[in-house]
């Protein structure tokens, strides 16, 4: 027997499952999302254990999708000090680094940055050499004030030698604090990849405290799995990937639920309509993973280049709150009861009206005191609900790539608000446990492997320089501990370098296949 | 004469964006350039080409190279300070203002960020009214300014003066030129008079690219949709409406060309149009008839917000609106259309229409 646990850190809920090595759903919960979010994890594995009668020695791995990281640096909360350092002078100093940040984020993180010679051309020349002296006083200027140092040259993504370099150099004078490398976190665009390293910086310490409190959980309930963290992009980080690359777990949750979405209904593509307690993300599978924005992402007012899921969030979910006012008239949301609806809403004895009481009483769920309902009017009942399912009708159109209609897959806890007759859906899904389907995603993800590397295309063909990648790709997966069967290329971005004179290429290269387990077959 | 605010960078860029056409660089970096540079040394004075006299000598200033390059390797802010003062001891002449050669996309910001720095007044005034690829492409060429002495500089502290025989031999070395030193420069170029300026120039471009930005920030609150906000203040025509289905884009030449195909949304189902580019829009057909070419403006805004979308961010699945707006009336001349026809761009069998004559009253 080997199981798998899956975690997935909402909003509103905390969501759990287990599945068995045929990928089969043994257990399922839910538990609030609490404020420190790590009691609502212990809960829940808690919660998952106890209901589902589940051996804990059996769970052989365990996935958390956690939003510890974005919750911190959107609170501004338990952030590192970091070193900022740019290598790239003389270039680049007319933007210096945290240019548009919000005042308060910088304050969090110390404001300490320095811009030293360095950094390469498009074509790999270089612009200056590294300054070991120039660098060796910087260190020493922030010595003792800094515990965690994010290194950005200028070009890095085509030269990482600066980057390296700097960090021996950087290591030397200040020890063993923590390093990031932008070349390791993004691709071209010096200001956002310098952000989202900087990001990175900020969280180490976030990561290494959800990493501790989630080792805490299992082993307080006996399970001795072995730990991944989700990421962005649908696939796992082994703990010491995950703890260097710690800013990679932001928006793994809409990842999540997609993944877990094409999971329960075999659909490779489709609408995923993802129901929470506040609000709705509507994201678009594609191939089996969701479509990716292509436009600069903020965190926490931040601009950065991450790949995130194309999401689309409407403020409607269980608990939105809906306002009547005179003549029948009535608001839908924004507001919401969020995770307390199960003490505020007509059917669980509250006083708010909520969605879910509208669903209720439309007869779209059996939840709750049905009979809390009869109060309601009917035809008020039958507009508001008309008006949910139009907003989400009209959003889901807005996502759209096609002028036919596609199939839509509803998940999450709040899917019982919408009735199966919506426009532009070919056909409505709502799977068996699509109410926990975000931690089924977490529980079936997949273990990648990803290279990066710059061809000079006068010594090897293009289609040579993508295989030799390709291949490079696939044995990090499996090293990482993919099964060799089912792993897939799942990004390959070419850029070439070439628009000006000077044949280079950059390949990067992901494969993905599901985790080996006693249970496959090699 | 007025001051620039921070509203009005943010606002002149996203109007920059527009005029852009799909390409001319994200102003985001020009943006954080300007930006910096006001807060460090003040605010930027804008004065209207009337307030210049005629034997005024004036100096425009852009950036020159790939976008790309520009993104990653931020400049050093010495560079267009070096080229500047270089051309002005070259010449020996008292610099009065600089100005953007080209409104639209990233080289509307980076006259500012110098303005600032020097404390210079910035004229209301450009020599193109939107994005172009190539240098000799300025109403100046028109009634013969010359783009040398010219000046380049690089961040390393390297600078360049060039002499040439015309302004398309000035393109040809100084694109030569700017790859050598690494794919971003920035340049000083096209000295001229006050009274060549005033009648060469396209006046009050700033404050045009400022009225677009404001107009589509402030759509909302006078609950308007972005789209008509636009269409009032550049006179501009709906073109079409729908989803983009395919891009195919090649490199050729150092210049991002492709197609986009868009199938019809709204007015336009089962309609459908498609739009070539190289950096900038050119020709955009529905139906396969040609509605709009260069060089009227092409643009292609997000269907929601009215915001634009360049050449590279267009993908597959995107709901777009495409607008023809009229160019100047300089370049609709016989030899305006010379330099920056159809037929420049080979489409040596499209005829230039104006878009309000191809399109009429949508």
């Amino acid at each position: 027997m080997s199981y798998r646990l899956g975690i997935d850190v909402g909003g509103t809920n905390t969501d759990a499952a287990v599945i068995d090595e045929h990928f089969r759903v043994i257990a399922k919960a839910k538990h609030p999302t609490t404020e420190d979010v790590t009691t609502g994890i212990y809960r829940v594995i808690e919660k998952v254990i106890k209901t589902g009668k589940v051996d804990p020695g059996h769970i052989e791995y365990a996935m958390l999708g956690t939003t510890h990281c974005t919750n911190a640096i959107v609170e501004r909360k338990y952030l590192n000090k970091v070193m900022v350092v740019r290598i790239g002078k003389p270039a680049t100093s007319a933007v210096k680094p945290l240019t548009g940040w919000p005042e308060d984020l910088k304050a969090a993180i110390g404001d300490h940055q320095y811009i030293v010679h360095g950094g390469h051309e498009f074509d790999g020349r270089r612009i200056a050499e590294i300054n070991v002296e120039e660098i060796r006083g910087i260190a020493k200027d922030v010595k003792g004030r800094v515990n965690s140092v994010a290194i950005t040259s200028v070009f890095s993504p085509v030269n990482n030698e600066h980057e390296q370099e700097a960090l021996e150099i950087l290591r030397e004078e200040l020890g063993d604090i923590s390093y990031s490398l932008s070349h390791e976190i993004g691709s071209i665009g010096l200001i956002e990849r310098e952000n989202a390293t900087v990001l990175n910086a900020s969280v180490v310490d976030v990561a290494g405290k959800a990493n501790k409190a989630f080792d805490d959980a299992l082993s307080r309930i006996g399970i001795k799995a072995k730990k991944y963290f989700g990421q962005n992009d649908g696939t796992l980080m082994a703990i010491d990937y995950a703890m260097k690359y710690p800013v990679l777990t932001i928006a793994c949750g809409p990842t999540n639920s997609i993944r877990g979405a094409c999971f329960l209904t075999d659909q490779k593509e489709g609408l995923v309509v993802d129901v929470g307690g506040t609000t709705t993300d509507i994201g678009i599978l594609n191939k089996g993973f969701p479509r990716q924005s292509t436009i600069a992402v903020e965190i926490g007012g931040v601009r950065t280049n991450f790949r995130m899921p194309d999401l689309l969030s409407i403020g409607l979910g269980g608990g939105t709150v809906i306002k009547t006012r005179n003549a029948g008239d009535f608001t839908i949301g924004p507001e919401s009861v969020g995770s307390k609806i199960t003490e505020k809403a007509l059917i669980f004895g509250g006083s708010i009206l909520t969605a879910t009481d509208v669903a209720v009483k439309m007869g779209l769920a059996d939840l709750g005191d049905k009979e809390t309902t009869d109060l309601l009017n009917e035809d008020l009942a039958s507009r508001a609900h008309k008006k949910m399912m139009t907003t989400l009708e009209e959003a889901i159109d807005k996502m759209k790539t096609e002028a036919a209609d596609m199939p839509v897959i509803l998940v999450g806890g709040g899917n019982i608000l919408f009735s199966d007759k919506l426009n532009g859906a070919s056909v409505v899904y709502k799977p068996k446990d699509c109410e926990v389907a975000n931690a089924i995603g977490a529980a079936i993800s997949q273990v990648s492997g990803e290279v990066e590397k710059v061809f000079n295309l006068s010594e090897i063909s293009r289609d040579e320089a993508l295989m030799q990648a390709k291949e490079k790709a696939v044995s990090e997966a499996i090293k990482a501990g993919a099964d060799e069967n089912t792993i897939e290329i799942v990004d390959v971005e070419d850029v070439p370098l070439a628009y000006l004179p000077g044949n280079a290429t950059r390949v990067k290269v992901k494969a993905a296949g599901n985790l080996l387990t006693a249970g496959s077959t090699r | 004469m007025r001051k620039l605010t921070r509203q009005s960078i943010e606002d002149i860029a996203v109007g920059a964006a527009i005029l852009g056409t799909g390409g001319g660089g994200d102003p985001y970096i020009g943006k954080l350039m300007a930006l910096s540079a006001i807060e460090e040394y003040g605010p930027i004075t804008l004065i209207d080409p009337e307030e210049i006299d005629d034997d005024d000598f004036i100096v425009p200033s852009a950036m020159m190279g790939a976008p790309t390059v520009l993104v990653e390797k931020v400049p050093s802010g010495e560079e267009i300070f070096k080229s500047f003062y270089a051309l002005s001891n070259y010449m020996g002449k008292k610099i009065r203002a600089t100005m953007p050669l080209e409104a639209g996309g990233v080289n509307s910001m980076v006259p500012l960020a110098l303005a600032a720095k020097l404390g210079l007044p910035v004229v209301d005034a450009d020599g193109m009214g939107r994005a172009f690829p190539e240098l000799q492409m300025v109403t100046f060429s028109i009634i013969g300014v010359s783009a040398t002495p010219m000046v380049i500089s690089d961040e390393k502290g390297n600078s360049l003066v060039l002499n040439t025989i015309s302004n398309k031999w000035t393109e040809d070395l100084a694109r030569g030129a700017t790859v050598t030193m690494g794919g971003a420069v920035m340049i000083a170029l096209y000295p001229m008079s006050g009274n060549q300026l005033k009648d060469g120039g396209i006046k009050n471009i700033v404050t045009y690219a400022e009225e677009i930005g404001k107009a589509l920030r402030t759509a909302k609150a006078r609950n308007q949709s972005p789209v008509n906000a636009i269409k009032e203040i550049t006179k501009g025509h709906l073109v079409f409406s729908g989803k983009i289905t395919d891009i195919d884009r090649k490199t050729v030449g150092g210049f991002a060309r492709g197609t986009a195909m868009i199938e019809g949304i709204d007015g336009w189902q089962g309609q459908s149009a498609s739009l070539d580019f190289q950096n900038e829009h050119l020709v955009c057909r529905v139906n396969e008839t040609v509605v709009v070419s260069v060089p009227d403006l092409i643009t292609v805004h997000d269907l929601e917000t009215g915001y634009p979308i360049t050449t590279e961010g267009m993908r597959y699945g995107q709901r777009v609106l495409i607008m023809g707006m009229p160019c100047n009336e300089k370049w609709r001349t016989e030899k305006g259309l010379e330099l920056v026809g159809p037929a420049y761009f080979g489409y040596g069998d499209i005829e230039f229409i104006p878009v309000e004559k191809r399109i009429g009253g949508n």
